[in-house]
Order: C-alpha cells, then sequence, then structure tokens
C-alpha cells in the first residue's frame, strides 16, 4: 500500500517522479502529447473507462441473462461479440472476438494465455495479477486440475477439463452452470452471485455465494 | 511459458485494485491510445515484449513489460528519441515538470513521425476522445475475404516444429503434437509477419484440440484437453500413416473417445481447390 500511495503522490505535476518507470512513463506522455500525439482527456477517459466501467460486472450479467433466456444464451454461443450487445455492451478492444465456453455437468472450461496475458476485457475488464503470472500461465495447460486445486475447486471425476490457451485474437469467457437453488431468483440476483473467477473457469457458481473474488 | 516448471503456487492478491501504482494507469492508457493511432500494433507489442532478455521479462512485471515496449517501440518508429526521452527525465528529475515547453529536446524529431500517427484535434468531448483514442472502436484482425481453408473440423493435424527466431504465437508446447481441428475460425492476420512489418499474409486460423496425454506424456491423468488457436502455417496435415512423433504412441493419440474417426487423408497443397474429404467427419 505505501508503495501505492507514493506513486500517486509522485504523479502530481508539481511533485516530479522520483524514479524508476513512473518518471520514464511521465517523460513520456509529455513528449507525447507535446507532439500531438495522445490528448490528455483520452487518456484520463481511457483510465477511467478501464478502472471504473469494465469488470467482470459485465460478463455477469452476460451470464445472467444466458441462464434465465435460452433463445440469448443460444445466440451468446453462437457470436458472444453480437450477443452481448442485448446486455448493452459492445466487443471492445480484446472482445472482438468473443467466444463463450459453456461449462455442462460432464464438462468444465477454463481459460488462459500461455504466450502473454490475453484477456476479453469488454466482459470481464483487465486481468487480475494472478492470471498474468508466470505460475498460472506454465502451469494452466501442464497441470490444469492442480491448478483449480489451489482456487479450491476439485472437479468430479469424469469431469473433462477442457483448457483454452488465448493464443490467437478469439477471447474466452466461461459460461458457468446456475447452481442448483436459484429458481427463485431474479436476473440481477443471480448476477450477484457470478464471480470473475467462474468465467475464467478457475471456480464454480455457488449458491449462497461464497466469499466474493469479484469487487 | 506453457508447460514451464518452478514457478510455484498461484497466488492470488485480495481485494486487487485495477492498477496497483498510478505510472500504471497513464502507461495503459498511453499505450492504448498509440496503438489506436496506429503508431504500431499489438503484434508488434508482444513481438517487442518478448524481446526482452529473458531475465529481465521474468524479473518484470506486466507493466514493466509494456513500458519497456511501449518505450522501444516509440523509439524504433522514429516517433520519439531517447535522447528526448532522457530530457525529458532528468528535466522532471530536476523538478521542471510542469514547464515541459523547456524541456523540449534540440533535435526537432518530428520528421520522423509517420504522417498517419500524426494531426490529433485536441478538445473533443471525453466520449469522443474515448473513441478516438482507440481508433474509432473495435479494430478486428479477422479478414472478411474468403481464403480456401487447408483444413476443416475434424482433421488430423500436426503443429509444425518452428523455431522462429521472430514473434511467433506457436506455444512450444504444442510443437510437434498431434491434435484435430475442433473449429475452423476464419481469416486472420498472420503475427508473425505482421509483427515485423512483412505484411498481413492473411489466413485460417483454427482451435486445434489436444489430448493431454499427447502434449504431456502417457502419465498425465486421463480427461484434459487443452484448445490452442493456430494459423495454417503453423500445421501441417497428419495422415493415419504419417510417421509419429518418435517415441509417441500413435494409435489412440490425440483422439480417445467421443470423436473417433477413421482417417486417410494425404496432405494437400494449401492454394489448392480441394476435392470433397476422403474421410468422414
Amino acid at each position: 500500500m505505501s508503495a501505492h500511495d507514493h506513486d500517486r503522490r509522485d504523479d502530481h505535476d508539481h511533485n516530479a517522479p522520483a524514479s524508476g518507470p513512473a518518471l520514464r512513463v511521465k517523460a513520456i506522455e509529455t513528449l507525447l502529447i507535446e507532439k500531438g500525439l495522445v490528448d490528455p482527456n483520452a487518456l484520463d477517459a481511457l483510465i477511467d473507462t478501464y478502472e471504473h466501467k469494465v469488470g467482470p460486472r459485465n460478463g455477469a450479467r452476460v451470464v445472467a441473462r444466458a441462464w434465465v433466456d435460452p433463445a440469448f444464451k443460444a445466440r451468446l454461443l453462437e457470436d458472444a461479440a453480437v450477443a452481448i450487445e442485448e446486455v448493452g455492451l459492445t466487443a471492445g478492444p480484446q472482445g472482438e472476438h468473443l467466444t463463450a465456453l459453456e461449462n455442462t455437468p460432464t464438462a468444465h472450461n477454463m481459460v488462459v494465455c500461455t504466450l502473454c496475458s490475453c484477456y476479453p476485457w469488454p466482459v470481464l475488464g483487465l486481468p487480475p495479477v494472478w492470471y498474468k503470472s508466470a505460475a498460472y500461465r506454465s502451469r494452466a495447460v501442464s497441470d490444469p486440475r492442480g491448478v483449480l486445486h489451489e482456487f479450491g475447486l476439485d472437479l468430479p471425476a469424469g469431469v473433462e477439463l477442457r483448457v483454452w490457451d488465448s493464443s490467437a485474437e478469439l477471447r474466452y469467457m466461461v459460461l458457468p452452470m446456475r447452481p442448483p437453488g436459484t429458481e427463485h431468483l431474479s436476473e440481477d440476483e443471480l448476477a450477484a452471485l457470478v464471480t470473475r473467477d467462474s468465467m475464467i473457469g478457475t471456480a464454480v457458481v455457488t449458491y449462497p455465494a461464497q466469499a466474493r473474488t469479484v469487487k | 511459458m506453457g508447460g514451464m516448471h518452478g514457478f510455484g503456487p498461484v497466488v492470488r492478491e485480495r481485494d486487487e485494485p485495477v492498477f496497483h501504482a498510478e505510472w500504471e494507469r497513464r502507461m495503459f492508457a498511453i499505450a492504448l491510445a498509440v496503438m489506436g493511432r496506429r503508431c504500431f500494433n499489438a503484434d508488434e507489442l508482444r513481438r517487442t515484449i518478448e524481446r526482452m532478455p529473458p531475465q529481465q521479462y521474468l524479473a518484470a512485471s506486466y507493466y514493466e513489460r509494456w513500458l519497456y515496449a511501449l518505450e522501444n517501440l516509440l523509439i524504433e518508429k522514429g516517433v520519439v528519441a531517447r535522447p528526448e526521452i532522457d530530457v525529458v527525465m532528468a528535466a522532471l528529475r530536476a523538478g521542471a515538470a510542469s514547464t515541459t515547453a523547456q524541456v523540449r529536446a534540440p533535435r526537432e524529431p518530428s520528421s520522423d513521425v509517420r504522417s498517419d500517427v500524426r494531426g490529433n484535434e485536441h478538445g473533443e468531448t471525453d466520449s469522443a476522445a474515448l473513441s478516438e483514442a482507440l481508433g474509432g472502436g473495435a479494430r478486428s484482425l479477422r479478414y472478411d475475404q474468403s481464403y480456401h481453408p487447408r483444413f476443416k473440423a475434424a482433421d488430423r493435424v500436426i503443429a509444425r516444429n518452428l523455431n522462429p527466431e521472430g514473434h511467433t504465437r506457436l506455444p512450444r508446447y504444442a510443437r510437434g503434437h498431434h491434435g484435430i481441428i475442433h473449429r475452423d475460425w476464419g481469416v486472420f492476420v498472420f503475427p508473425d509477419t505482421h509483427a515485423c512489418g512483412a505484411g498481413t499474409k492473411p489466413q485460417h486460423c483454427y482451435a486445434v484440440e489436444f489430448d493431454g496425454r499427447e502434449l504431456w506424456g502417457g502419465d498425465h491423468p486421463a480427461g484434459e484437453r487443452v484448445y490452442i488457436d493456430l494459423w495454417e502455417d503453423y500445421l501441417e496435415a497428419s495422415s493415419a500413416d504419417a510417421e509419429p512423433r518418435s517415441g509417441a504412441p500413435r494409435k489412440h493419440s490425440a483422439n480417445s473417445g467421443a470423436k473417433a474417426r477413421t482417417t486417410k487423408r494425404s496432405r494437400k497443397p494449401a492454394a489448392k481447390k480441394i476435392a470433397p474429404a476422403p474421410h468422414d467427419a
């Protein structure tokens, strides 16, 4: 936390960033603004968008809609990039070729990018640090059950585990199974149950909800 | 880094913020904005990250890698010069941050800047600025033009054992292994060439299904499949009588279960019109 506060303070214009990446970024930003290549307002809007407007709550709305509307679910599985417009989302950067992967009683899907950290921004926001970590990127393909165990998820015997390595332009979100006992819940209440990790495939959705992993 | 050992358990952070430092926010936005202005493309960004010395790469955080690539690409593309950055950094360090006009480098580098990355008029509203920053919205690297696919769903393929020095999206752990075409995603820009200014070389990209035991050996637990999106240039046809990889059991190889098929298929030239396939699907 102190490092965080430190950086924040550093960035105020009248306090020159002391060193390291903060200083370098400030220098690059200064030059690009000076050259008219970036607009500070646009940078602020981008930050606001990815910090506050795009995040896993978006994906949760998609999942909840798919649970209550079979026709929407069919469209989502056909072309997620188009279908998410129905819940007011647009397939922006890193979601142009969004694909939904349906979990079933016999198949569980899990998403990784072993080459970098590709992630479906429009529905999940920016990826958490663990998703970008060497540990996850290396082991999600070679030891996926071990990784899931660390996340507290042990799949029943007989469930096939399908790991999707986002090596190209396709971006994947998992459509988790609707937990039993939720028939009486509204779409909004269902969305509140859906966690980020359940849409990456390192968790399942439970009811009542377990400790939340989505802010 | 698929399959590499030694990185330990996956460590999660409780109540993780989107960004961990102010410079990460700014850097992320700058990188998106300059990509929106086509200063460089995402493949070039990835290629440049991959050119970091391995020790440095492993020690760096995600956004430190981005910063490394952003800075080097801006310099490589002639958008900024390294001496300019040094001068501004020195000025900032000396506390002259708010007087940017005075920290201009003596050299006038803007003649190097490609004309297509210039010319932003200021004064848009925030949302217009955002759209502008993103280059007018989502940018697809998929081609609508039709190219004849070499493969179709259920075809057996081998991920070629390619080891290019430059950028590639063929994961090392897949090379030389047998898989099955799961789905044809359509035609996409080829990253290996797109990353180094050698053209878009559009071609089909497929989800290829690999059995866990094909990738990791016979001792690996059953019931795992890995799907990897692979461009056509990464793949070659695997006929039933193709030579198996040395030491790899072939008969049951990549397909042990539901989609069993008999495959007898010879390698086909890429550009030829393909006759109806001689095998079931």
